[in-house]
């Protein structure tokens, strides 16, 4: 078990110390919420409604602008092949990684989020409810953007090809996820929490797998 | 097990190899075998499949008939835990420290972090153990790629131009590794067309030209 930790420490190592990630990660997501009322108009009613979608739109815009740097710098270093002769197997590996990556990636993303919803004029409990529905539904996000991540990692552009790959799948996180922040009926919004854990559990179970995989067809 | 190298010697048995990569033949039925405590040496020019070979030992590609046997290995074992793959791209992580980055290879690649310290040493590289790595020079990044071998202690090398940007004593160093290795049992497979200096004086090196046919 040294090796999980050896690999997620050192991830989030490198995040700290790159720390422009981070703050471009928060700037985007807070920058969307920013320029929503800015396009939509100061109707607050109007935004109210809307900001559980616009919240997963800026967070799932998030996981994609920083997915690249999830297996690309490992790929073009040559990490990639010396994990291939780990103790541990690839797909625990790329577990760690993905762990890793949700921290670095999920985490700010879920602490900025009561201050987007307030800035959208959400009840504060709802803003705070968001935080919750988050974290239930950002490890979806991260496990098929890794997938994405893994299929395009040989390809040099690949950042442009990775978001239209993995959006169709984004879609079922997508609709839960704002359902069940969504104040219209209280009972659905159970359903549309427990069915949004539902993905999250199937995709950080299978992405694993699915994204070593990828990467060792890359790796020929 | 043998207590003071940490492995059991192993010999790699793959008489008739061949190796297609992206439908393309490279080369077909070449004998790689390698007797443990001995070397083998691929030659050949730019494209010959030298790295193929090495990769295609490695088991990262091609090779589906299960033609590469490592014999005397623990059954146990993940052949992939036998090997320590050196390619051209030193797996080197610019942004941490010259120990963060032995230390993170030796706790994944299972070896123990007493041995750390040595590999540093040995590698020249104590001086600079809390440098980042950006500042290394290319000799410097092969060296500490090359650590790792020191590091944690594994049978069988499969180097690929291991003295590529290294200066003459980096070039003994690995010479001196290398032979080294052979002594404790270890098997080595080095593609380089720079010469290590071990292919003449030993009778434990065999020398194989991909490009024709053996030459020694």
């Amino acid at each position: 078990m040294s090796a999980i930790g050896a690999i997620i420490g050192r991830e989030l190592r490198l995040s700290l110390r790159q720390g422009g990630d981070l703050l471009t990660l928060l700037v985007l997501f807070i920058g969307i919420g920013v320029l929503v009322p800015l396009a939509v108009g100061p109707d607050r009613a109007l935004l109210a409604r809307i900001a559980p979608g616009i919240i997963w739109i800026a967070a799932l815009l998030a996981q994609l602008l920083i997915h690249d740097r999830l297996f690309r710098a490992d790929h073009e270093d040559g990490s990639l092949l010396a994990f291939r002769h780990a103790g541990l197997p690839l797909e625990a590996i790329v577990g760690a990684k993905l762990v890793a990556h949700w921290i670095t990636g999920g985490l700010p993303v879920i602490i900025a989020a009561p201050l987007m919803g307030v800035m959208l004029g959400l009840e504060p409990m709802t803003a705070l409810a968001a935080v919750g529905v988050l974290v239930i539904g950002t490890p979806a996000l991260t496990a098929l953007v890794a997938i994405s991540a893994a299929i395009t990692v040989g390809l040099r552009r690949g950042g442009l090809v990775a978001p239209v790959l993995i959006l169709p799948l984004t879609l079922p996180v997508l609709i839960f996820g704002t359902g069940a922040l969504s104040a219209s009926a209280m009972a659905a919004q159970g359903q549309a929490v427990l069915l949004l854990g539902a993905l999250s559990l199937v995709s950080v179970a299978m992405a694993p797998f699915a994204a070593a995989a990828a990467l060792k067809i890359s790796g020929e | 097990m043998d207590p003071s190298t940490g492995y059991r010697p192993v010999s790699l048995s793959a008489p008739r190899v061949s190796c297609v990569r992206g439908g393309r033949v490279v080369f077909e039925d070449v004998d790689l075998s390698v007797p443990p405590g001995s070397a083998l040496v691929l030659r050949g020019p730019n494209g010959a499949g030298k790295s193929s070979a090495l990769l295609t030992l490695a088991g990262l590609v091609g090779e589906k008939d299960k033609k590469i046997e490592w014999v005397g290995a623990d059954p146990e074992t993940e052949p992939r835990t036998l090997i320590h793959l050196v390619g051209h791209r030193s797996a080197v992580q610019d942004t941490l420290t010259v120990r963060e980055n032995l230390v993170f290879w030796t706790r994944v690649l299972e070896g123990r972090q007493e041995r750390v310290a040595d590999a540093l040493a040995a590698s020249g590289l104590a001086r600079l153990a809390d440098a980042p790595c950006a500042i290394l020079s290319a000799g410097q990044t092969r060296r500490l790629a090359l650590a790792r071998l020191v590091a944690v202690p594994r049978p069988v090398w499969l180097l690929d131009e291991p003295t590529s940007a290294l200066d003459d004593a980096g070039a003994r160093w690995v010479r001196e590794l290398v032979l080294g290795h052979l002594a404790r049992g270890g098997l080595a497979v080095a593609a380089t067309h720079i010469p290590l200096g071990i292919e003449e004086d030993d009778a434990r090196v065999r020398v194989l030209d991909l490009g024709g046919e053996t030459l020694l």
